[in-house]
């Protein structure tokens, strides 16, 4: 029996139609739009100017406030403007608008392909570097990684856990990221549990990677303290507290971070980001972009500077299907539809999904039977009907009290309603007030 | 293209699952008990099944396209179900108009009066059952003789249960209470048909374990327990497991969504009520049957199960790493 997490979860159609689709760059444009916002926390201040020149890897934005994380030129050339754009969520945000001249990298940044195995540096001099680099959680969530990694006063990790899930469906680039930089990820994660102090570590990959897991299960022979296991697929094994569960049965508890069970989780692409800023000196520039969806052409795993308009990569991938009535950025179940196919990629861009105009709108919602079955699938063990309908009503001491904020969003109850119901919509409104009421509660206490 | 994008909200892909794919799998999961209705009562079974099926549709339809004008929505099988349930809760020599009273009082009634599919508080083919058990007790106990030998069934006979308190000696045996050929309502011959309806709905996860299990299981043990201390026929287990309407409404209608607990913990205090309600009624009760008045009796106790159960939440699970 293969390990998984012990409450509710779905399998939605697995449709990962690029999984053998290798890594590919995509020439740089003439012009990039790098946000100031890619990160959960506070906006960068802009330290460029129109008209200053920049090189790749040159710091553009510096980090403002605890939880922020620096952001950089993924390309060279000159500064246009410091103006808005519309970020993924629909919002007009700040952003370095640069148009690019040739492709010239700082000279501290080591691009030569050698495996550099060794780190000699301590654990502080290690989170100074993850935090110079603007390194932020590559699944999806982009936290900053500097952040993640200190463990608040009072409490110690004993084990870190590497999230090689990728349980949204059609999602393929940590997958591909851990085909072709295996041993660099092994590295980076033994940099990460020098930086925790711990000597444990776990790669979970759900089992429908077997070439990842062979390939790691080999890699991981070298490397003590490092075990790879294979996890039954079952969505949403990637969220942070579900992944905990499958991998060593405990349950982090409500309103508690994971550290409180004494796991560190991190995703692959963050530690891929993390040996090539910590060994490389390689700010965070680019990553890997899935594009693709039903109708297709070429389904592909992209290498995208940051800052490149998710155009190019559908443009990419074989141009945008006639039949487009969708564009996700993010998978199917927790991605959000972009509002304008010129929003750039950022940090964050695990994928580009089309979706065919005939799957794109909803069914009408009709009354809900009490069939439970939203009820069976929450993976936090959650009343999502009841949760919607005191949203409704706006019922929010009982909403707290059913523990609307322990909703991870992960969208198994909407995506199982048989009367087409939006409970996540809901909830999600629902979570947001709790959130404001219990904000607002500690600091006037 | 650009001013036609959908932006919406997360998820962005649904299961597919529907309120019809659920209810016509219901449907389906009635099909054996059904085949053994027609090889026991031949025609009877057929027309009534398919009369207060036409009655529950076009009462619902008529009702909420004339009197609460909506769109009716007939089509999505729950009408469907409760004139099937309704017919196999009645002998199938019921007359006509006494079974069109009761699907209008079912549908009506218990079901529209409260806002249609999913705002209903009883499940409508027990209401409608019982209403018509309270208000034509004649009719609603008379039962033919089972057709087997194909011969005109002039003869009424008493059920098993109804023989149970009186006269034991004419008791039929397990098996023919398991395969079904015994006198009783329509749907409620053969137990192993009814099992194998509750088979298929498993399967197609259409409901879980926890209701029929924990009603068959309540019943099981209360009455083997004191079938231990008083053996005669009165207190077998099996006999009240395979007779009467247990299974029919352990499946089927204690099963029904809309009027069951929603937490697992709910639905087997709700079964374990059932199964004790079912057990006392059934020996010491004036009805020999009390089957439809434990479910109705736990399904107006279901909004304060609900109330008072909440699902195994993430976080309290015991630690076994």
């Amino acid at each position: 029996m293969l390990k998984t997490f012990r409450i509710g979860g779905i399998h939605p159609k697995e449709q990962k139609v690029s999984a053998g689709n290798a890594i590919q760059p995509i020439a740089i444009p003439n012009q990039v739009i790098i946000p100031l916002a890619q990160h959960i926390g506070a906006p960068c201040q802009p330290v460029v100017k129109k008209g200053d020149t920049v090189k790749v890897g040159t710091l553009i934005g510096k980090s403002v406030g605890f939880v922020s994380a620096n952001i950089h030129s993924s390309v060279s050339g000159t500064v246009l403007k410091l103006d808005k754009t519309m970020d993924a969520s629909g919002y007009r945000r700040d952003a370095v608008f640069i148009k690019v001249e040739g492709d010239e990298w700082e000279e501290s940044i080591d691009r030569s392909p050698d495996l550099k195995k060794e780190c000699n540096l301590s654990p502080g001099e290690i989170l100074d570097k993850i935090a110079a680099a603007g390194i932020v959680g590559m699944g999806g969530a982009t936290f900053p990684t500097h952040v993640k990694l200190t463990p608040p006063p009072g409490s110690r990790p004993e084990i870190l856990i590497i999230n090689g899930v990728e349980c949204e469906p059609w999602l393929t680039s940590d997958h591909r990221l851990m085909m072709e930089r295996t041993e660099e990820i092994m590295v980076g994660t033994t940099i990460v549990m020098k930086a925790l102090n711990v000597d444990k570590a776990i790669i979970g990959i759900e089992n429908n990677k077997k070439d990842a897991i062979e390939k790691f299960g080999k890699c991981a022979e070298a490397y003590p303290g490092i075990s790879v296991e294979a996890l039954k697929v079952q969505y949403p094994q990637g969220g942070e507290k579900q992944l905990i569960d499958a991998l060593i049965g405990r349950q982090v508890p409500s309103g508690a971070l994971p550290i409180s069970v004494g796991a560190v989780v991190q995703n692959v692409g963050t530690v891929l980001a993390i040996y090539e800023a910590v060994q490389k000196n390689k700010p965070l520039v680019e990553r890997v972009v899935t594009v693709t969806g039903k109708d297709v052409k070429l389904p592909c795993n992209i290498l995208s500077r940051v800052g490149i308009p998710a155009a190019n990569l559908i443009d990419a991938a074989g141009g945008l299907p006639e039949t487009t009535g969708k564009i996700v950025s993010g998978g199917p179940m927790m991605g959000k539809a972009l509002a304008s196919i010129d929003v750039p990629v950022t940090k964050g861009t695990s994928g580009i999904l089309l979706i065919p105009t005939l799957e794109a709108k909803r069914k009408a919602m009709k009354d809900c039977i009490r069939c439970a079955k939203c009820i069976s699938v929450c993976p936090m063990g959650l009343n999502p009907t009841l949760l919607m309908n005191l949203t409704e009503f706006e019922v929010w001491d009982q909403a707290e009290k059913h523990r609307i904020a322990d909703c991870i969003e992960c969208g198994s109850c909407s995506y199982t309603c048989p009367a087409d119901r939006p409970l996540l919509d809901h909830i999600r409104l629902g979570k947001g007030r709790v959130n404001t009421i219990i904000r607002n509660r500690k600091t006037n206490a | 293209m650009e001013n036609k994008l959908v932006v919406s909200p997360s998820p962005h892909i649904h299961s597919g699952d529907t309120i019809e794919k659920n209810m016509y799998g219901v449907l389906v999961a009635l099909i054996p008990a059904f085949l053994v209705a027609l090889y026991v009562f031949r025609l009877d079974a057929l027309i009534i099944t398919a009369l207060a099926v036409l009655f529950c549709v076009a009462f619902e339809y008529l009702i909420v396209k004339y009197i609460i004008k909506k769109t009716p929505t007939v089509l999505d099988g729950s009408a469907i179900i409760t004139g099937v349930l309704l017919a196999f809760n009645v002998p199938s020599n019921l007359p006509v108009w006494i079974l069109a009273l009761g699907c209008l009082f079912a549908i009506g009634v218990v079901k529209l009066s409260f806002g249609g599919l999913g705002n209903n508080i009883f499940n409508p083919a027990i209401a409608g059952r019982i209403f018509l058990l309270i208000s034509f007790p004649a009719q609603m106990t008379l039962w033919p003789a089972p057709d087997i030998a194909g011969a005109v069934d002039a003869v009424t006979s008493a059920t098993v249960l109804g023989n149970l308190k009186s006269n034991p000696e004419l008791l039929p045996s397990l098996q023919t209470m398991f395969f079904g050929t015994e006198a009783g309502s329509i749907g409620e011959m053969s137990a192993l048909a009814l099992l194998l309806g509750l088979g298929w709905l498993l399967w197609k996860k259409v409901i879980t374990w926890h209701i029929p299990v924990s009603i068959m299981a309540t019943v099981a043990i209360f009455t083997g327990i004191i079938y231990i201390f008083n053996p005669i026929p009165l207190y077998h287990p099996l006999i009240h497991l395979f007779s009467g309407g247990l299974m029919l409404g352990a499946v089927f209608m204690a099963t029904d969504y809309v009027t069951s607990p929603m937490t697992k913990k709910g639905m087997l205090i709700y079964g374990v009520g059932i199964g004790f309600i079912t057990v006392a009624i059934r020996l010491w009760g004036a009805y020999p049957e009390g089957v439809s008045f434990a479910i109705l009796l736990m399904n107006a106790f279901t909004p304060l199960i609900n109330n008072y159960t909440t699902p195994k939440r993430f976080g309290e699970v015991v630690k076994h790493g």
